[in-house]
């Protein structure tokens, strides 16, 4: 493949995500019983043959590295090339955070200089969907494009949580307004770039230590005439969770139809995360689960309906749990109502508690490790 | 020179055939266990729980499958730079010819250089047929402590069932004296479960000598009574614990179902002593609105729109709408169509049941080629078969390849029947 990969993971989205994201990035959070939102774009990553790949984070790192501790699960244990980490460091020349996406990748400056591919992908972490970059870059080459960034008509939905573009009838871009209030068109970034290697480098040399650190605001905003900046349009499902709790809930809520399975579990090439080697989920004599999807190691012994439960759960007898999200290492007491709740991981409800949330847009939200 | 206190030599070659189809393309290590497991999967988690870091794992009976799944030993943490899994199988020597493994210890013998490589002080024997967890790191202390040239697991069973094993007649102090096989009137209760630890010197010296007189070494017929014999120290080490020999189709089918209990005798739920496998990838499993799922097991990425009775499901197994499944081993990939009913068989991977199959009804007729094997009333259907639509299938029954109506008489086999089509299209 002639593109290496950044992954923007740094964020926490301004706080959108509540609670979830209080002790974790948005990339880490877990998504469809048995992945992180990161496992996705990883997964494209190395489904598409691309062999480099640098993952920049920032805000609450611990679970996301835990996560990539080992880069064998997406074939990232490479002798050349592979996966890179990269946080904020402090040297002789400055200690800064990240100040944006293109400070942080400027930061990391050698990462582009010490590699020879020709391309450059950027994607950000935390949006579900399963892509074949090897066709956007072909489309970028076929364009003769500076810069390419993927988009999706998202006509209905809430276009003031998307940057819109405008585009001419070739697809090349016009405008280009971040979450604007009156969208002019439905076409949507996906956040999904393709740049050439030394085009990024010499822009990034240019805006950065003029104090320009938003890839979108700081470059693709301001050289939209300069450069030859095209969109492709991405037909796929693509979701993402990064719009807040209601988007979070429904990403997940999504995995429960077929169509959407059948794109991310039961098609080739699959959706990796690390292995974790659970036994098979267990379904004693009081389980009635019904309209959900399971991670493995959980066990039911009540009554579970239009839930997306995660590994290593554990829901006794009595108790009843619908329109919720039940994260890794979970335990619902006996006689337990639970409805429209995300329970964070290792929540523990103690027997005959109810735990209700307003609504599927706004489920209640219990912290990592909350005991009730 | 690399230097290891102690590796394992896994005979993962046999091909256990009281398993009947279940083992026609994979060797009896390398059949499914507890939905998504794999049986060699607990030896070398053992091993690796252990501490444990070199694995021989010798294969000889269709090693396709046990190949692909070992692979370079990833799940195990066994892919490492200084030792970690080698597959050792059979081959040609210096000379004319090769030779296939003959016997146990014969198969040991024909890997000493594989062995002298690692320079190890103690070797541990193991086989690939168990369910079991153990710390092989408290056996080697017992081993060291006795100073004993050979230590040998046993397993206290039933007085009444000892003559099935081979027997360790013992000391007070658990010092052994004899061995028996299968002992017709026994004089101990402690069954060897074929876990051996051998100071590597002296098995190394027993190999060899004993190579020389018998073609078909075994540890059990010649290596344990040769030392003995010799008067070296040989000690029974006492494991309390869960451990299973799978090897027929009603043990393997008994073994399976009690893991589904409430509260097992085998523990696979905690993070103690973690069992490790190798699986594609590990997505969700889906149960539809409708569906019925009680008193079973369901493995990664299964899809449950029927009804599903005590039973355990593999890996991204379908069981269709209308469909029951009860009783049942159903092993992973292999799809049920709507309104079949499975009653108290074993699917094997990668099967494909048309709509509207009645399967294991009827009276309990042994099989009639294989009575030894298929006599407890469990059908059995091999890895790949097809089924067509609406047909009947008894007790007993084997089927096995890609099956047209036309092997169906009036649309129905009838129980202790076999329909086997080998051959690859």
């Amino acid at each position: 493949m002639k593109a290496i990969g950044i992954i923007l993971a740094g964020g926490n989205n301004d706080g959108r995500l509540g609670a979830l994201t209080d002790h974790r990035a948005s990339a880490a959070l877990p998504v469809g019983s048995c992945y992180r939102a990161i496992d996705f774009t990883l997964s494209n990553m190395s489904n598409s043959g691309i062999g480099k790949v640098a993952v920049l984070t920032q805000y609450n790192s611990r679970s996301l590295r835990d996560h990539l501790t080992s880069s064998k699960w997406w074939d990232f244990g490479r002798k050349q090339g592979g996966l890179f980490v990269f946080t904020p460091y402090t040297s002789n020349t400055g200690n800064d955070w990240f100040r944006g996406t293109a400070d942080s990748i400027y930061q990391n400056m050698t990462y582009l200089l010490r590699s020879n591919e020709e391309y450059v992908i950027i994607t950000s972490g935390d949006s579900i969907y399963k892509m074949d970059y090897r066709d956007v870059l072909q489309y970028h080459i076929d364009k003769g494009a500076d810069v390419t960034v993927v988009y999706q008509n998202m006509e209905g939905k809430d276009l003031s949580l998307f940057g819109i573009m405008q585009m001419d009838e070739n697809k090349r871009l016009l405008g280009f307004e971040e979450k604007p209030e009156q969208a002019q068109t439905n076409s949507a970034s996906l956040g999904i770039y393709i740049i050439s290697r030394k085009l990024l480098i010499s822009l990034l040399q240019e805006v950065v230590p003029q104090g320009g650190y938003g890839l979108v605001k700081d470059i693709i905003i301001p050289y939209k005439e300069k450069l030859n900046i095209y969109g492709y349009e991405y037909q796929g499902y693509w979701n993402t969770i990064a719009t807040g709790i209601s988007g979070y809930f429904t990403t997940n809520m999504d995995f429960l139809k077929k169509e959407v399975r059948d794109i991310f579990v039961n098609q080739y090439p699959y959706i990796e995360t690390k292995p974790k080697d659970e036994p098979p989920a267990k379904y004693n004599y009081g389980a009635e689960v019904t309209d959900s999807i399971v991670g493995s190691g959980t066990i039911f012994n009540g009554k579970v309906e239009h839930c997306v439960v995660f590994r290593k759960v554990y829901v006794d007898e009595g108790a009843s749990v619908r329109n919720s999200i039940l994260m890794e290492g979970t335990r619902i007491g006996k006689n337990c109502v639970i409805e429209n709740a995300i329970l964070d991981k290792e929540v523990e409800i103690s027997d005959g508690q109810t735990v209700i949330g307003k609504s599927m847009e706004e489920p209640i939200i219990l912290k990592k490790g909350t005991k009730l | 020179m690399r230097k290891k206190e102690m590796i394992a030599m896994l005979l993962a070659g046999g091909q256990g055939s009281r398993l009947g189809i279940l083992t026609r393309k994979v060797a009896k290590p390398a059949v499914t266990y507890g939905g998504r497991f794999r049986i060699i999967d607990f030896p070398l988690s053992n091993c690796i729980n252990s501490g444990v870091d070199t694995v021989g794992v010798l294969t000889q009976y269709q090693p396709l499958r046990l190949n692909q799944h070992i692979g370079i030993g990833i799940p195990w943490d066994l892919d490492k730079k200084n030792g970690g899994v080698t597959i050792l199988a059979p081959h040609v020597k210096g000379g004319d010819s090769g030779e296939w493994f003959m016997g146990t210890a014969n198969a040991i013998y024909q890997n000493i250089d594989f062995i002298d490589s690692n320079n190890p002080e103690y070797v541990l024997i193991l086989s690939g047929d168990h369910i079991y967890k153990m710390d092989y790191s408290q056996m080697l202390r017992f081993h060291k402590e006795k100073g004993a040239a050979a230590t040998i697991a046993v397993l206290e069973v039933p007085m009444e069932e000892a003559s099935r094993f081979g027997i360790m007649n013992t000391e007070a102090d658990d010092k052994i004296y004899e061995f028996e096989e299968k002992p017709e009137n026994p004089k101990s209760n402690l069954a060897s479960m074929g876990i051996y630890i051998f100071t590597w010197s002296r098995l190394r010296e027993a190999l060899i000598e004993d190579n020389a007189i018998h073609a078909d070494s075994d540890f059990g017929k010649h290596i344990i009574p040769k030392m003995l014999e010799e008067g070296q120290v040989l000690y029974a080490y006492r494991f309390r614990g869960y451990w299973k020999d799978v090897g027929t189709i009603e043990s393997y089918w008994e073994s399976n179902m009690e893991l589904i209990k409430a509260l097992p005798d085998f523990n696979l739920y905690e993070d103690f002593w973690k069992i490790y496998t190798n699986s594609d990838h590990q997505p969700p499993q889906y149960t539809a609105p409708g569906a019925v799922v009680k008193e079973s097991l369901v493995s990664d990425g299964a899809e449950i729109y029927g009804e599903v009775r005590h039973s355990i499901l593999g890996p991204e197994v379908v069981v269709k709408a209308g469909a029951v499944v009860k009783d049942s081993i159903i092993m992973g990939g292999t799809v049920i169509g709507e309104g079949t009913v499975i009653d108290r068989c074993i699917l094997d991977e990668n099967c494909q049941i048309g709509s509207g199959v009645q399967m294991g009804v009827g009276e309990n007729i042994p099989n009639e080629t294989k009575p030894n094997i298929y006599n407890t009333g469990i059908t059995v259907v091999g890895a790949n078969t097809n089924v067509p639509d609406n047909v009947v299938i008894g007790k007993n029954c084997v089927l096995y390849g890609e099956t047209t109506a036309q092997d169906y008489p009036d649309g129905t086999i009838q129980s202790g029947k076999s329909v086997i089509r080998e051959g690859i299209k």
